[in-house]
């Protein structure tokens, strides 16, 4: 915890207090293929929980998830952590204890806020941001790609140009992802997370594995909200089937009747 | 309750005698669902049904979702974040009444161009028709206050935009934007009042619906061919009409359930598609979103709110008849209100003598234009209030009111329309066997237009 603080103080200083994030939009924002995509997506679990390890690492040193419990971790559908490994994990946070002390966190605790006030907190930014648009405000592209928010926070990660420029007497960073210039300087370089699972720590598969744990902590309950999505689709189905069959019954001698007439 | 003559209620048993001499609610509700109904009507009378279906669903879902709520602007946020993450189902319920929106507004204008097409306005059913217009007022009012409850940032932006409206009233305007908002700018007091209005308005809606039901049971449905049901006689009455129950249950069913498999699909894979990402953020007072965009069924009338800079000459030379009284703001707030005023005028500003589209050959094009005209106005509306959106929000403001306030009551005088069928059995027969004659769609379905 100490070791964090201090990283947050380092990051405040070195990234100024420049305005956070607004919504994003123009930038270029790439469609990288998730798991969770589409009517029968679901989250890939070994994503999930190197998301998380990629947001414990780098992202919570300034950034904060304060709609998420810790308890929300072991989700059958979601990281699907074991009890053990839940509660270690939540005993490196702590919280107020409510006696004016502090606690290591457990389950029923939520993650940190942002510890920066400049840096937003991210538990709902995979629902936040669009990444497509268009074309012409008619909202196809969101129709077909979907909204694109979980693309939009892998695009914004890897976006950054290099460049640095001085506005205000504080650094920008020039992201093509966010089509303009950002506070937070680039965050993930090459092998700088371990992988226990052996997947090579590149920018970009950081980049996509924390954009999908970010997606799955704004929208927890996606694959059960789509299983009941299709269970409805199957029972309207057969109940629309049925009832047509009923209608033209009903209406049969009706008709036969106008025909004759 | 209806005029069209037909069966009514006969207690027979003891106790269904011992109730009807006490209360006759019995006899009400079979009149009620016994009414005799046009044979002719098409798929395009099914949406009443899907409107009922969807006051019933919001207000069900609804009173689950108040259960977890809490209408404070510290905690709405927070205990909607709750609603999605811990409550069981929480997430299909918010879900399902965030959509149930979109579904009922889009049910309601499919509803209302029903309506215009065929001229359901018409004598004897104005009554019918304002009541409409009220209980799409009244879900304006609702839909608009059920947006701000989660506290996003469109929420509380497009409070502060659509309550500015009123502030743009000369004179007092302020105090009512004060008055509505419960203090100087959007809060907590503006939060709780919209809460307890947005509980309260649906149940309005409801009174308004049943009135809405009694005034068309009186009259008669109206129907495709646009004459009326013969009422000489029960067994004239008979060859035009048939018992809401079954006939017209079932396929209204039948035509509900497919309306609500894309609904539930939409619900289930794409619940997002129709919000704005921005309401996913904390609402703040300190920062403005880039386009404050209200949801998509409000687009069309606030294209129509910002057509009107100060830049148009209507624009000036209203401003300088009323001595400056009425500026652009407040010209734009009297346009979109008369937008809707001007629908609602629908049934005197029409002077055509025959009721149905399908016999009003040169009525039929401007119909239809005016459909499309709401639809590039609803698109316009989610666009940047500059060139070249500004121009065709402008046009499409125009050609609104020119519809309902020059081209209605001329056509009546200029058009020579065609002969309706002589009666409603006349017109079922006829495209039954012209039906049956194509082949082609299957002969179960309901003439079409």
């Amino acid at each position: 915890m100490i070791r964090k603080l201090a990283l947050s103080a380092l990051m405040a200083l070195t990234l100024g207090s420049a305005p956070a994030l607004a919504a994003g939009g123009g930038g270029h924002i790439q469609d990288y293929a998730f798991s969770f995509e589409g009517p029968f997506g679901s989250y890939d679990r070994a994503q999930l929980q190197r998301g998380l390890q990629v947001y414990t690492e780098v992202c919570a040193a300034c950034h904060g998830l304060e709609r998420v419990a810790f308890r929300s971790l072991a989700a059958e559908t979601g990281l699907g952590l074991d009890d053990a490994t839940l509660r270690a994990y939540a005993g490196t946070f702590e919280v107020e204890d409510g006696d004016g002390g502090y606690r290591a966190a457990g389950g029923p605790d939520h993650f940190p806020g942002s510890s920066l006030e400049t840096a937003p907190d991210l538990s709902l930014m995979a629902k936040a941001r669009a990444g497509f648009h268009g074309p012409a405000g008619l909202g196809i592209n969101q129709l077909i790609h979907g909204m694109g928010g979980a693309e939009y926070i892998a695009s914004f990660l890897t976006g950054f140009t290099g460049e640095e420029v001085e506005e205000a007497g504080s650094f920008l960073y020039v992201n093509e992802a966010f089509g303009g210039n950002v506070s937070m300087a680039p965050q993930l370089f090459d092998d700088m997370v371990e992988y226990s699972d052996g997947t090579q720590a590149t920018e970009e598969q950081m980049a996509q594995d924390v954009a999908a744990f970010l997606m799955w902590a704004a929208e927890p309950h996606q694959t059960e909200r789509k299983m009941w999505g299709f269970i409805g689709v199957i029972f309207l189905t057969l109940l629309a089937s049925l009832l047509y069959l009923t209608n033209k019954r009903l209406w049969a001698p009706i008709k036969d009747e106008a025909k004759r007439g | 309750m209806s005029g069209i003559p037909h069966d009514h209620y006969e207690p027979k048993t003891g106790i269904e005698k011992w109730l009807d001499r006490r209360l006759p609610i019995v006899g009400l509700l079979y009149g009620t669902l016994m009414i005799p109904t046009p044979k002719n009507l098409n798929w395009w009378w099914i949406w009443g049904i899907v409107l009922a279906f969807c006051l019933v669903l919001q207000i069900i879902t609804g009173i689950v979702l108040v259960m977890h709520y809490t209408p404070h602007a510290d905690m709405a946020f927070a205990s909607i974040e709750h609603i999605m993450r811990d409550v069981n189902g929480g997430y299909m319920l918010r879900y399902l009444h965030a959509n149930g929106a979109s579904l009922f507004f889009f049910a309601v204008y499919v509803h209302i161009f029903r309506g215009l097409y065929y001229g359901s306005y018409k004598a004897p059913r104005e009554v019918t028709w304002i009541i409409g217009m009220l209980i799409y007022l009244v879900m304006m009012a609702t839909g608009f206050m059920g947006y701000v409850l989660p506290w996003g940032q469109m929420s509380f932006w497009g409070a502060t935009v659509i309550t500015g409206l009123f502030g743009a009233i000369p004179g007092i305007g302020e105090p009512i934007q004060t008055w509505l908002l419960g203090g100087p700018a959007v809060g907590n007091a503006t939060l709780n009042r919209f809460f307890s209005l947005h509980y309260l308005l649906p149940f309005v809606i409801a009174a308004l619906v049943i009135l809405h039901v009694w005034a068309f049971h009186t009259t008669g449905n109206n129907n495709p061919a646009g004459v009326e049901v013969r009422r000489g006689s029960k067994e004239e009455a008979e060859k035009d009409t048939l018992p809401f129950w079954p006939y017209f249950v079932i396929k209204d069913l039948f035509a509900l359930v497919l309306v609500l498999l894309v609904f539930w699909a939409i619900v289930g894979f794409m619940p997002n598609f129709l919000g704005h990402p921005d309401n996913y953020i904390m609402a703040n007072p300190l920062v403005t979103p880039a386009h404050i965009v209200p949801e998509w069924y409000y687009l069309p009338f606030y294209a129509i709110l910002r057509a009107f800079t100060a830049d148009v000459w209507v624009v000036m030379a209203v401003n300088w008849l009323s001595f400056g009284i009425i500026d652009a703001k407040f010209f734009g707030v009297l346009a979109m209100f008369g937008a809707i005023g001007v629908m609602a005028l629908t049934p005197w500003l029409d002077t055509s003598s025959v009721r149905s589209g399908r016999n009003r050959p040169m009525f039929k094009w401007y119909f239809w234009l005016l459909a499309v005209d709401f639809v590039v106005l609803m698109w316009a509306g989610a666009m940047p209030a500059e060139p070249p959106y500004s121009t065709i929000s402008l046009i499409g403001a125009a050609y609104w009111f020119g519809y309902f306030l020059v081209i209605l009551p001329l056509l009546g005088v200029l058009e020579r329309p065609t002969a309706p069928p002589a009666t409603i059995e006349a017109d079922f027969k006829a495209t039954v066997k012209a039906k049956a004659a194509k082949g082609k769609v299957a002969p179960e379905q309901i003439p079409g237009a």
